[in-house]
């Protein structure tokens, strides 16, 4: 064990790790974007879109993350379209995301005392307002810690993203790794840095729900 | 798409779905195993075990799968350890499911209700008959869904060991994909397959957790 071999690779590998952090966080709210969107066709009360929200969760649940992420790799240029591996990369985080997302958001809204809106019907309050004052609101204390946890998920996967060409945290200390010949030093360095930025979101997570309950 | 093609690398893929298979259940048995024994290690009231069992959990919980695979497969000679791939995917696997299996225990133990612990004192158990006969077997009822899915997430990662050259079902897949120039049809029977395969487990599951909440709230 050499401390001189990852002290050298810190500066390119923090930079890297920009690239997981940007990756992530683009991935999530895309990822919330479409679980909430999936979560609203579960509770439709039409049979298609219910049908196409079970299957989308089942599908992107089912399925492993690499195979996923290959399957876009190879999709897309199969029908002739080009993009970016950056938003390829985003695009299938977000995609698998949003399964577990909806899930989380579908649990949070069950757990809402159904009474609450029971009352609100009866005090006369129209849809919207009890979407946005009862529902929402609780849905969010309800299912921090769950989006917290799915962060960190997310920031964990991003180390497969590599498959599709994109130079992240992972990717970059595979190949100072190959170039210096001191695997065990970069990867531990590596993990060091994903476990920082877990802890750090954790972290952030912890201080929200405190908020979130006092309010 | 040609459907002899899979005729013709049958025996791969099929050897493939062998490796698969040994490396999920070696993993999930190791990672049960590992996982328990620190969820025990986790009960006992000594500042310093605690501190070292949390490390662990944390440190397993908040690294990808992929860099621990790493670390071990291509770090693992720089201290002397030099396994084969496969071997080295087994042990990443256990090692990240045995940190998730031992909050889940952690889990199950809580929610055995004290007062059949305190009932069973009183009745002049042994700690150790308790944790046998009480403990553990209403801990266990209590965690079968979560188990189920960790078993599922497990299953999901062995695709990875691919990455590290391990023969699995989607290593195989890859070459086929490589050699035969039809990729995107090959990842989608991958896709497909997997789909099933997990539904599958997620039933069998549910079918379980029936038969054993069944059992557990029966007429006694």
């Amino acid at each position: 064990m050499k401390l001189q071999a990852a002290l050298d690779a810190l500066p390119y590998l923090l930079g890297a790790a920009e690239t997981t952090l940007w990756i992530s966080l683009f991935g999530m709210a895309l990822g919330q974007v479409l679980g909430a969107a999936v979560c609203l066709c579960r509770l439709s009360r039409l049979g298609v879109l219910t049908r196409f929200g079970a299957l989308y969760v089942s599908f992107y649940r089912g399925v492993p993350l690499l195979v996923q992420l290959l399957l876009v790799y190879y999709f897309l240029p199969f029908v002739g379209i080009d993009v970016p591996p950056l938003v390829a990369a985003i695009g299938s985080l977000g995609l698998a995301s949003g399964a577990y997302v909806c899930e989380i958001f579908r649990g949070a809204l069950n757990a809402v005392p159904k009474g609450q809106v029971e009352a609100a019907l009866a005090l006369g309050f129209a849809d919207i307002p009890i979407w946005w004052r009862i529902l929402l609101p609780q849905m969010l204390r309800i299912s921090l810690p769950a989006l917290v946890n799915e962060l960190i998920l997310l920031l964990k996967a991003s180390s497969l993203v590599s498959v599709v060409g994109v130079t992240e945290l992972t990717r970059a200390s595979h190949s100072w790794a190959a170039t210096t010949f001191r695997p065990l030093e970069i990867y531990l360095t590596a993990a060091a840095i994903y476990l920082a930025m877990n802890l750090c979101l954790a972290l952030f997570g912890a201080l929200a729900e405190r908020r979130l309950a006092q309010a | 798409m040609d459907f002899s093609l899979y005729l013709r690398y049958g025996p791969a893929l099929a050897s493939g779905f062998g490796v698969t298979l040994l490396c999920w259940f070696g993993g999930a048995a190791l990672g049960l195993a590992v996982g328990f024994v620190v969820a025990l290690l986790r009960r006992v009231p000594l500042p310093p075990l605690n501190w070292l069992t949390r490390a662990y959990i944390e440190l397993v919980r908040g690294t990808p799968f992929l860099v621990q695979l790493f670390v071990l497969y291509d770090g693992g000679p720089a201290i002397g350890l030099r396994l084969d791939a496969t071997t080295s995917g087994i042990l990443a696997l256990g090692v990240y499911g045995s940190a998730y299996f031992a909050e889940i225990f952690r889990a199950g133990f809580t929610a055995v209700p004290p007062g059949q612990v305190e009932a069973a004192a009183s009745l002049g158990m042994a700690p150790w008959t308790i944790m046998g006969r009480i403990r553990i077997p209403v801990m266990l009822v209590a965690i079968v869904p979560a188990l189920t899915n960790m078993l599922i997430i497990l299953s999901k990662e062995t695709v990875v060991l691919s990455i590290i050259t391990v023969p699995e079902l989607m290593y195989q897949m890859q070459t086929m994909a490589a050699e035969t120039f039809a990729a995107f049809e090959t990842i989608l029977a991958m896709a497909l397959l997997y789909w099933v395969m997990v539904e599958m487990v997620a039933r069998l599951g549910r079918l379980v957790e029936h038969r054993v909440t069944a059992f557990m709230t029966g007429p006694a």
